[in-house]
């Protein structure tokens, strides 16, 4: 039972934080400020909610014994180490595509002009 | 040659934790350990002088990947904690100041700046936008500059990691 209360506390963590990173998308006043709501919240929230499938499956695994458990475990580790690349590689692809087009960031100091000019 | 045997034995690897539990030899059935052998040395063949294009065997060398392992479960995992707490309070309040800085991490291999990039997109407040190439500088797009950072030509690296000093631990993995 105590796995039960576990799994729920990821799952509930996940969808908070995905919940927020969409509320960010509609807060924030740029591009790059969006990409952070974004991509953070939404990797941070993906990976609690693999979290959960791990803890369950482990759970299921010790008592049962089923090779399946098994195999739907590696494959939602792998699938989170791959998200949690993806998804930051993405956002750096569409930040520095912004950049290239000319979309200016608000805010107080920006560095990057200096060297773009040539 | 090497590179090939490197490519063709972490391609069979990856397969082999892809298909775990087909069968009774240890998890696997020989039917998936010969696919996976034929299938590594193709993958090798194809794809070893893009994979190994630096042609350093720095990587093969195991304790660079046990570090590896321990600095995602570690130091990244709590910065990456850290780092939604930090944005969820910023989304709920809306008090931002963003922009825009330089930073010089010293680090020069491929693997390093790639590694170093994506821990910065995943933790607080940063987001890499731009690296020179050629003299290895990161454009980090922040959530929250500081006073301090604002005048600053070039920032530290406490300016853009508080815990931890992750551009020290991505040295120590892949230089």
């Amino acid at each position: 039972m105590d796995t039960g209360i576990l799994i729920l506390i990821f799952l509930t963590i996940g969808l908070v934080a995905c919940t927020l990173g969409a509320v960010g998308i509609l807060r924030f006043p740029d591009v790059y400020t969006r990409l952070h709501a974004e991509t953070k919240l939404g990797t941070f929230g993906s990976i609690c909610i693999c979290l959960g499938v791990i803890a369950y499956v482990l759970s299921e695994y010790l008592t049962d014994g089923g090779t399946r458990y098994l195999v739907l475990g590696l494959h939602t580790l792998m699938a989170m180490i791959a998200l949690a690349f993806t998804n930051a590689l993405g956002a750096h692809a569409i930040s520095r595509a912004a950049y290239r087009a000319g979309i200016k960031p608000e805010g107080v100091v920006d560095r990057l002009p200096e060297v773009e000019q040539k | 040659m090497k590179s090939v045997a490197a490519t063709a034995l972490l391609a069979f690897l990856v397969y082999l934790l892809l298909t775990a539990g087909s069968g009774h030899v240890l998890f696997w059935s020989w039917a998936e350990i010969v696919a996976g052998l034929v299938i590594g040395l193709v993958v090798g063949g194809l794809s070893a002088s893009w994979f190994c294009s630096s042609g350093n065997m720095r990587m093969a060398h195991p304790f660079r990947w046990l570090l590896l392992a321990i600095y995602s479960a570690g130091p990244l995992f709590v910065e990456i904690i850290r780092a939604n707490v930090y944005v969820s309070i910023s989304v709920i309040t809306g008090n931002i100041r963003p922009g825009i800085v330089k930073f010089n991490p010293g680090i020069n291999t491929d693997l390093g700046k790639l590694l170093l990039a994506t821990s910065i997109t995943l933790t607080p407040g940063t987001l890499t936008v731009e690296v020179d190439d050629a003299t290895g500088v990161f454009y980090v797009h922040m959530l929250n500059v500081d006073e301090k950072a604002v005048s600053k030509e070039m920032c530290d690296t406490s300016d853009i990691f508080a815990f931890f000093n992750l551009p020290a631990w991505i040295w120590r993995i892949a230089e």
